[in-house]
């Protein structure tokens, strides 16, 4: 067998390396070395993931699914579970996006994180995530995968609350924490249950007593539902979205890796890993994920419109798209989602370091209001922004427009009001982010450099008037920081030849993807044409958003302020709602438990005490202190097991 | 001809009179070689069944119970000295201080 594919494990040992190293000697590395150190790891990583690939492909179609086993973890009677790696075409896809887009995001970060305090802290952290993320994705079996999962969360939490100093950072990254407790829940307890069902915890185990014995369609539904739940909290889906827009309040390039690209992600990986247990449950399962994603994707547009904070726009947009990903997993399209998958961790990665470069020119500003006409400042960090833009709203020949009209036309295939609704999705996206690279690069500058100034400025920073910085200077980003951006868009270009729909040859990603999905993976019931007939409509629709946002945010043709409605800006007051039910009923629900908790299970607690102790006391007057009372009690013991012994042991 | 059972009813004697000995006699350090006698009556009955039943065991078990005789009489004697240092006269009895 090809030795390539056993190299797997290295891929996540580079980061722990990186994390171990730069935990010990981190402070004496200092800046930049950290940083290097930290994006070294990960490149090496990356080079790991790219030889097993190439191993992969060395293999037989059927053959690609390689089970690297370090040592036995957990070894408790029935439940084995082993640190092993799985390598099959599904994780190594996505081991290399991971480290690829992470490498990029490391080596960005040197230049962003230019001058912090807690310079290598950050990459330390950044290092762990990629681990987790690696061991995640990597895992062979739901506990390693459910430790990734939880080590994620925990770097989302640290990396959220870097700048922890800051009430509403560290009040976000409880947020995130808090919420993403919920959808863990979720994974345990499917976690639980397919070990009760399937006896292992391992994929490939649990795969196959799936197809030798079969499985309830309920129990296979409730695993689904579930991983669901699990899924919704680390993809941010509706109703547990609301960490992510607040997660914003990280340094950049964590919300480019974490909160876009990679972890966020996770949910949609799991639920493809899962496909086989999906296919075996009950019909309404897979329209559930459908709903769940459409209802999230529109929701999260509408509210993407009325945003002004840049990485607002591009978190709700973050969580749209992550919805059309889930909308594609109902619909049976995996290689579709993991399709998206990928070119959104290139477009969206590249937006928010795109964002984080405007952000580090605006000495800090986030407000896309105080923004404009940034294009000729910012040459390159405007230019790859476009080419971000174009791809996620959907423009031909830019990668957003093969992966979001593939799952456009799956949708179609399942219904057709789902499809519609999905459309006005994809068109309100082209909407905003229009509204978005219109408000930041074009249009007047509503912003003043050292000579002129303007009263628009006045009520925007009144605070850093005081301070030694009265004015903008917007300046382009060092080379670290632009060269990701430039990477990250010749990417975004040209994603789309990974998995063309035309004919079944060039269908690169789904014929790569084919054995992890066991012919699980839906088809499309209709013909060339009316894919034709649904591409067309699809790209007219991009490019009416985008003309649309033109037509309000440079013609001016309709007021923004009629569209950017409150109630969209306070993103459908969900957060209100939650913290309402929080404060009222939940409170009260959580109140009655406490009381259960302290008289039922506190109660028997204690009254065990008291039964001991009572008891006790009434058996101390046996202890007279007399020796020879004892030594009497001793002799008639000794007499009547004697006698026990002759009579009825039969002596 | 002296049989095995007469060892036996000697050594059940002797554990006879060492045990009411230890139930009827208040004074710590009679109580103490009420104990050993008992000791010994069982040594005796050890003795008498390896030798009848042919194994080494019998006697193996007597160095044992001697050495951990030889201990508890070290252990034992210093009680009693000390309870006498401490409470001259005093009976076993009379030395309580551990009633529940």
């Amino acid at each position: 067998m090809s030795t390539l594919v056993d190299l797997v494990w290295l891929i996540p040992a580079f980061p722990l390396a990186g994390v171990l190293i730069l935990m010990a000697l981190g402070r004496r590395l200092g800046e930049p070395r950290a940083g290097w150190l930290a994006t070294a790891m990960m490149g090496g990583s990356f080079i790991a993931t790219l030889l097993v690939f190439i191993g992969l492909v060395g293999h037989e179609g059927d053959e690609r699914e390689t089970v690297f086993t370090l040592f036995e973890w957990v070894p408790a009677g029935k439940l084995a579970v082993d640190i092993g790696f799985l390598a099959d075409p599904l994780s190594v896809t996505m081991a290399l996006f991971v480290t690829g887009v992470g490498a990029l995001i490391h080596l960005y970060s040197i230049g962003y994180m230019h001058g912090d305090e807690g310079f290598s802290k950050f990459f330390i952290y950044l290092n762990l995530f990629a681990f987790s993320m690696l061991m995640l994705v990597l895992g062979d079996n739901l506990l390693l995968t459910f430790l990734g999962w939880e080590g994620v969360g925990a770097c989302s939490y640290l990396l959220i609350s870097f700048w922890f100093t800051d009430e509403a950072n560290a009040s976000a990254g409880k947020k995130a924490f808090v919420t993403n407790r919920v959808g863990d829940w979720g994974f345990l307890v499917a976690m639980l249950l397919a070990f009760l069902t399937f006896g292992s915890l391992q994929y490939g185990e649990i795969f196959f007593d799936l197809e030798q014995n079969g499985v309830a369609a309920s129990t296979a539904s409730a695993i689904v539902v579930l991983l669901l739940v699990g899924a919704a909290g680390k993809s941010a889906q509706f109703p547990l979205h609301i960490w992510l827009p607040d997660a914003m309040a990280g340094p950049t390039p964590v919300s480019a890796l974490i909160h876009a690209a990679t972890m966020v992600t996770a949910g949609v990986y799991l639920l493809t890993r899962m496909n086989p247990i999906i296919a075996a449950s009950h019909d309404w399962v897979p329209d559930l994920i459908m709903w769940v994603g459409l209802g999230t994707a529109l929701m999260a547009a509408t509210i993407a419109v009325a945003q002004n904070d840049i990485k607002k726009v591009l978190a709700y947009s973050t969580v749209s798209q992550l919805g059309f990903m889930f909308v594609a997993v109902g619909s049976g399209a995996y290689v579709a989602a993991i399709f998206h998958m990928v070119t959104h961790a290139f477009f969206k990665a590249l937006l928010f370091l795109g964002a984080g470069s405007v952000i580090h020119g605006m000495d800090g500003d986030q407000d896309i209001r105080r923004y404009g006409g940034l294009a000729r400042l910012l040459p390159i960090t405007s230019m790859t922004f476009v080419a971000g833009w174009l791809a996620i709203a959907g423009v031909p020949p830019f990668s957003g427009f093969w992966s979001k009209d593939e799952i456009l036309a799956y949708a179609y295939g399942e219904n057709k009001v789902l499809w519609l609704l999905l459309l006005i999705t994809a068109i309100l996206t082209a909407f905003y982010m229009t509204r978005l690279v219109l408000m930041t690069f074009f249009g007047s500058r509503r912003w003043t450099d050292e000579e002129v100034k303007a009263e628009g400025d006045e009520e925007a920073d009144t605070e850093t008037d005081e301070d030694a910085l009265p004015h903008r200077h917007p300046h382009e980003s060092p080379w670290t920081m632009t060269v990701p951006l430039v990477v990250l868009a010749g990417l975004a270009m040209v994603a789309g030849v990974f998995n063309l729909p035309f004919t079944s040859d060039v269908h690169f990603l789904g014929n790569w993807l084919k054995p992890s999905l066991f012919g699980n993976e839906g088809h499309l019931s209709f013909g060339g044409g009316t894919k034709w007939v649904l591409a067309i409509v699809a790209i007219i629709g991009s490019l009416g958003g985008v003309s649309a946002g033109a037509a309000v945010y440079i013609r001016r043709r309709i007021d923004p302020a009629r569209i950017e409605h409150p109630f969209l800006a306070r993103a459908w007051r969900v957060d209100e709602v939650v913290t309402n039910f929080m404060g009222g009923p939940g409170r009260r629900a959580f109140e009655r438990t406490t009381q259960f908790d302290e008289r039922v299970v506190d109660g028997a607690v204690n009254a065990t005490g008291t039964l001991v102790r009572r008891t006790g006391t009434k058996l101390r007057a046996s202890q007279t202190g007399l020796v020879r009372s004892y030594a009497l009690g001793i002799a008639i013991g000794a007499v009547a097991l004697l006698v026990w012994f002759i009579t009825r042991a039969g002596l | 001809m002296v049989t095995a059972s007469w060892y036996l009813i000697l050594a059940a004697g002797l554990f006879t009179i060492g045990a009411t000995g230890l139930l009827v006699r208040r004074n710590p350090l009679i109580m103490f070689m009420c104990v050993e006698l008992m000791l010994n009556a069982v040594n005796l009955t050890f003795i008498t069944f390896g030798r009848e039943l042919n194994d080494i065991g019998g006697q193996v078990s007597v160095f044992f119970v001697l050495v951990v005789a030889a201990a508890e009489v070290v252990v034992g004697l210093a009680i009693v000295v000390a309870i006498n240092r401490r409470r001259p006269q005093a009976t076993a009895d009379d030395l309580s201080a551990l009633r529940g």
